[in-house]
């Protein structure tokens, strides 16, 4: 859910949207905003699953440090999306366990 | 790896400390550079959209991300140089380790300021790794710098200042708070913030700790009880919340990587959140031209951070080869006001510690 009206901040300011997408389901963004923010006003809260027992994980920190956040980004694995910028097209997935890295050619 | 840089004073952190101690470095006349790995300088202070509080010199009744703005123009028109997006992963004699701009390079400086800040605590319980549950420094980033929340309904643990102003500044964005957890018998935090959520009618439950999360895939529900004189959960007195945002306030813990990495000295030190650095009364560490200041070096304010962030500049300038020409006088007004800032009932705690702390760096020094 976006912030639209702040009392202290004010309206929420235009910005360009670009689209990404998620487990194959294109969403739109804020551009220059970080992927866990677009997906959380998308109501997206299960980032990835852990790699022995398979369970849930989101945003903890938001600042870069913890690593729940982290997805598999235009096929890179373990991407923390909370201090990671969107760009227009991005491609991003769940990730299971520690990801895949693409095929080495 | 890009080509190395080289500058007489380099900061790590573009906080408060890291803020001040490159404009007072600079106006002692050194070269500064500033890395901080976020998009823009400001550290926590960008998301502060509170009014402050204390003494007027403290900004007092101004808001914090006005604040860094200030501090922001003022570095830049004094060609403090500031490098966003530019993280420092390691500290190799007087030289750091960084990675700008997603590319590798090193620093290198006469003296270095570390002002990394403080990152929060967590807490265990069962569920406390679903989804939903997140350090409420983290809902105030996603709310008030990315505009998004994380949940509509809310609970947050702990009633210290940070716990009073994150339910407050949720309630702003529009969530709904359905309570404050606190397992000690009182509230931590000022008496002005804690009346201000009662008013907004968010009961703060003291001597309560939460039990469990739970949820199918992230949070559904929190059950919380309350506790006997010993801190044990009293049987019967659960009772649960279906919320899908618990955000935790539990304190904070000094980022001292890069200063272990150097070789500093450190003692154990629980009113300033954990490990800190040995210091002077200049912020020198034991290793000779390597400075500390803010919540690194104890967790405190951004008022005292601005401070600290004063003498460590000052005297990482001097290190430098810049004595600024009244730089005792400069240097024992900054002390006076940090002596005021720890005062009174919140601040005298801090104000023991951090003097154990130089007494122990003395200690080290004279048996050199
Ligand atoms: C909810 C809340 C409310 C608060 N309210 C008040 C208040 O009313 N009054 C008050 O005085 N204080 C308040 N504070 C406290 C104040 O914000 C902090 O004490 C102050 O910001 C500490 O300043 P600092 O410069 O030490 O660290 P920070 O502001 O945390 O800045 C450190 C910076 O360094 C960066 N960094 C860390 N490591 C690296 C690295 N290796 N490489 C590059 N960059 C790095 C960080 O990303 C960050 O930008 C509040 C804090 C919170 C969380
Ligand atoms: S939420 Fe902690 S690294 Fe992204």
């Amino acid at each position: 859910m976006r912030v639209e009206e702040h009392p202290i901040l004010g309206p929420l300011p235009k910005t360009e949207t670009v689209w990404i997408e998620v487990d194959g389901k294109k969403i739109p963004a804020r551009a220059g905003e970080p992927i866990a923010a677009a997906l959380l006003a998308a109501g997206i809260r299960v980032f990835r699953t852990t790699h022995r027992r398979g369970e849930p994980r989101g945003p903890f920190c938001a600042v870069g440090r913890c690593t729940d956040c982290v997805m598999t980004v235009d096929g890179v694995p373990n991407v923390r999306t909370c201090v990671t910028p969107v760009r227009e097209g991005m491609k991003i997935e769940t990730q299971r366990g520690l990801g895949r890295w693409p095929e080495l050619k | 790896m890009a080509g190395a840089e080289v500058t007489e004073v380099a900061v790590v952190g573009g906080g408060p400390a890291g803020l001040s101690a490159a404009l007072a470095a600079r106006q002692a006349g050194a070269k500064v550079i500033v890395v901080d790995e976020n998009a823009a300088p400001g550290g926590q202070l960008r998301k502060q959209i509170h009014k402050f509080f204390g003494s007027k010199e403290h900004h007092a009744g101004r808001r914090g991300f006005r604040i860094a703005e200030e501090l922001v123009a003022a570095c830049r028109e004094q060609g403090v140089e500031l490098w966003t997006d530019t993280l420092a992963y390691g500290i190799f004699d007087h030289t750091l380790g960084i990675v700008r701009g997603g590319t590798a390079s090193t620093l290198a400086a006469r003296s270095i300021v570390l002002a990394t800040g403080a990152s929060e605590n967590a807490l265990a319980f069962p569920g406390c790794t679903l989804p939903g549950v997140m350090g409420a420094g983290a809902a105030q980033t996603f709310i008030n710098l990315h505009r998004v929340l994380p949940g509509r309904r809310a609970l947050i643990v702990g009633a210290g200042n940070v716990g009073l102003i994150i339910t407050y500044q949720l309630l702003q964005a529009g969530a709904e708070v359905l309570g404050v957890v606190e397992a000690a018998p009182r509230i931590g935090g000022y008496a002005v913030h804690a009346a201000k959520i009662r008013r907004a009618g968010v009961p703060i439950y003291t001597r309560h700790t939460v039990l469990n999360a739970a949820g199918h895939g992230e949070l559904e529900e929190v059950t919380i009880a309350a506790l006997d004189e010993n801190g044990w959960p009293i049987a019967g007195s659960e009772r649960t919340f279906a919320i899908d945002l618990l955000c935790l306030a539990v304190g904070l813990t000094p980022l001292t990587e890069l200063a272990w990495q150097a070789g500093c000295l450190f003692e154990y030190c629980g009113p300033l959140g954990g490990h800190v650095p040995l210091h002077s009364e200049d912020m020198e560490t034991t290793v000779p031209g390597l400075f500390v200041a803010g919540d690194m070096a104890g967790v405190e304010e951004a008022s005292t951070a601005l401070e600290e962030g004063r003498l460590a500049g000052l005297a990482a300038a001097a290190y430098a080869g810049y004595r600024s020409p009244n730089l005792e006088e400069e240097k024992a007004a900054a002390r006076e006001r940090l002596q005021a800032l720890r005062s009174g009932p919140f601040g005298e705690g801090r104000y023991l510690a951090h003097e154990e702390i130089v007494r122990r760096w003395l200690k080290w020094r004279d048996a050199r």
